[in-house]
């Protein structure tokens, strides 16, 4: 009995010499981590507590813990009024049409640029296609109100000089998504298709001539060698857009169709508008953050569960 | 191997056919912005926009430096957020990737974790926006525009497979010269990282240029905004003054005209854009590197 308590006592004091002496190591590169873990702690930990304020009737001169616990209320208020399910849905299927027409528009992107033999060509249209990626969520809402508006819209401009009728596009709901999708495509394609350009270019090129020496065409070696070749950074690449299902383009939304045209919100609401929209415009906290929580709490499962698929394909790849 | 292969000939010409098309589509929105500043306000109001000027007129320029002073002033706060967070951002970036992906440091897998949690939950914009405003008293501070910017997850492993392919002799070489973490870090390893802050310094440079979301949340008293955000409250004054109390008083002929709109917006994008075919390469790597494994 005795014996085993010394060795106990023995191991706790090898394994804490270990972790001091460990620590007085690496002191440095602790220290040169400070930085980045102040900022985390400050800017990301310390809010998250303050998550409880969707279960409060949250109170501004009381504080967030001197306020009312009031349980799921605020949750429940979102969930029969519908207005959770109209965000989920439109968050989501946004995503849905953004993941996978862009990376079906980005792999059709890659393999033509990669069958495009004039390096200038080439260069300039790539350029071309990448600008879009470089400005600002407000200048591409202020570009998609140049091109639809009634007034002086280029849209309507060009239909009004086609003898036609000018459309009232800020009206009409219907329209919204089409447009929000294309001009999400439209900044993101170009930039999104070097992933699939590289894997492309690291292809073994023996491979293909080989094929082409069997009598392969061109569509055969696109349809037998290119596209099996993408098919492992898609499926990985799909999956963690996939995790991110529940997280909105705030930038994007707000900038095209803000939160003041109540016509469009049918179709155009996704839960970073309402989060922002109730919070700053009605001030009303505990919706705003019990919304919050709900997107956060969802978000977090949903990107386990695609890190875990991920995993099962290829461990490399897994991010946690 | 020279027989003729029709579906090659077909895959080249739609190639080029849809490649050059989808180009001039991510071109006719800046060509109609920059053809619409250069253009009269009159022939917009009744003939809408094109993707040349139509009757040819530098008013809305005119007008945009005829009191210089908030778009100069935004100009220069939007140069000194992006060359301060810029600089401060890469030495810290770079050192929080140096020191995780050193593999005798036995807490690098610890701290990676810390920071990359961060990504997959937060406590959300409301008690964010509260402990910013009133716990730190950020508002109107160009602060709680800056400091948000300087780190990301992203970009601290993006920088950390970056310095990933350097030999770790390099370090060890340090070591047995007897120098320290932080001098092995300064001078033997931040002088072999050139492309490497090049990129990430550009995505740095390039979220602080393209700042507004932070200036809308948190400024809202000041003479001087962010540019994008400057732009944003000129394209959305007529609400804005409807919102404000002085706005009984103001015309509609203080509104500012269609024009002068897309002036700024080609002002306040211009120098990015034009910077923008140098740097090309180093988002590539950026994206080639970072985009797959995080």
């Amino acid at each position: 009995m005795r014996t085993k308590t010394k060795t106990v006592t023995l191991q706790l004091n090898v394994h804490k010499v270990t972790l001091g002496t460990k620590l007085l190591r690496n002191r440095t590169l602790i220290l040169m981590c400070m930085p980045a873990i102040i900022f985390f702690i400050v800017f990301n930990y310390i809010p998250m507590p303050g998550a409880y304020i969707a279960f409060t009737d949250f109170n501004y001169n009381k504080g967030i813990f001197g306020s009312r616990f009031v349980g799921f209320k605020n949750f429940e208020f979102l969930f029969n009024s519908g207005k959770l399910w109209q965000l989920t849905r439109n968050t989501v299927l946004y995503n849905l049409a953004f993941i996978f027409l862009g990376n079906a528009l980005q792999v059709i992107i890659a393999l033509m640029l990669n069958s495009i033999l004039s390096k200038t060509f080439r260069k300039v249209s790539q350029t071309l296609l990448f600008l879009p990626y470089f400005i600002s969520a407000v200048l591409v809402g202020f570009m998609v109100y140049a091109l639809f508006n009634y007034d002086y819209g280029f849209i309507n401009g060009v239909l009004k000089n086609l003898g036609q009728d000018p459309i009232s596009f800020y009206s009409k709901a219907g329209v919204w998504p089409v447009i929000i999708i294309v001009a999400n495509l439209w900044q993101s394609t170009g930039y999104g298709s070097i992933v699939y350009f590289a894997a492309l270019c690291g292809i073994d090129q023996s491979l293909i001539e080989a094929a082409r020496i069997d009598g392969a065409n061109g569509a055969q070696v696109i349809r037998y060698i290119l596209l099996p070749s993408l098919k492992s950074t898609a499926i990985i690449l799909i999956l963690f857009s996939l995790g991110g299902i529940m997280k909105g383009n705030f930038g994007l939304f707000y900038n095209i169709v803000g939160t003041a045209n109540a016509n469009l919100q049918p179709m155009t609401d996704i839960i970073e508008l309402y989060v922002y929209r109730t919070l700053i415009n009605q001030f009303n906290f505990p919706y705003s953050t019990a919304a919050g929580l709900y997107q956060s709490i969802f978000g977090f499962i949903i990107v386990n569960i695609a890190n875990a698929v991920v995993r099962k394909i290829d461990p490399e790849y897994a991010l946690f | 191997m020279k027989q003729h292969d029709s579906s090659m000939v077909a895959i080249k010409t739609i190639s080029y056919i849809f490649i050059g098309l989808f180009a001039i589509f991510c071109l006719i929105p800046f060509l109609m912005m920059v053809s619409g500043s250069f253009s009269s306000e009159e022939v917009i109001i009744t003939k809408g926009l094109w993707i040349l000027p139509r009757q040819f007129s530098t008013e809305a320029y005119k007008l945009a430096f005829s009191s210089p002073k908030l778009l100069l002033g935004s100009y220069a706060l939007t140069i000194i957020l992006t060359v301060c967070g810029t600089s401060i951002g890469l030495f810290l970036i770079s050192m929080t990737g140096y020191a995780l992906q050193r593999r005798d440091f036995f807490l690098r897998n610890k701290i990676s974790f810390f920071i990359y949690f961060t990504t997959l939950f937060s406590g959300g914009l409301a008690p964010t926006y509260l402990w910013m405003t009133k716990y730190l008293h950020l508002k109107d501070n160009y602060l709680a525009v800056f400091l948000p910017l300087l780190m990301s997850p992203w970009l601290i492993f993006l920088m950390k497979n970056f310095i990933k392919s350097i030999p770790f002799e390099i370090t060890e070489s340090g070591k047995i010269d007897g120098a320290g973490d932080f001098r092995i870090f300064v001078s033997l390893i931040l002088p072999t990282l050139k492309p490497a802050l090049a990129t990430v310094g550009l995505f740095l440079a390039l979220s602080y240029w393209n700042e507004w979301y932070n200036a809308m949340l948190y400024l809202s008293n000041k003479s001087y905004y962010p540019l994008q955000y400057f732009l944003y409250r000129i394209i959305n004054m007529a609400n804005y003054l409807k919102q404000s109390t002085a706005g009984a008083q103001v015309t509609v002929g203080n509104l500012p005209s269609n024009t002068l709109k897309m002036a700024t917006a080609v002002l306040a994008t211009g120098p990015i854009v034009f910077l923008y075919p140098f740097v090309q390469k180093y988002f590539i790597s950026g994206m080639t590197i970072g985009a797959v494994k995080g």
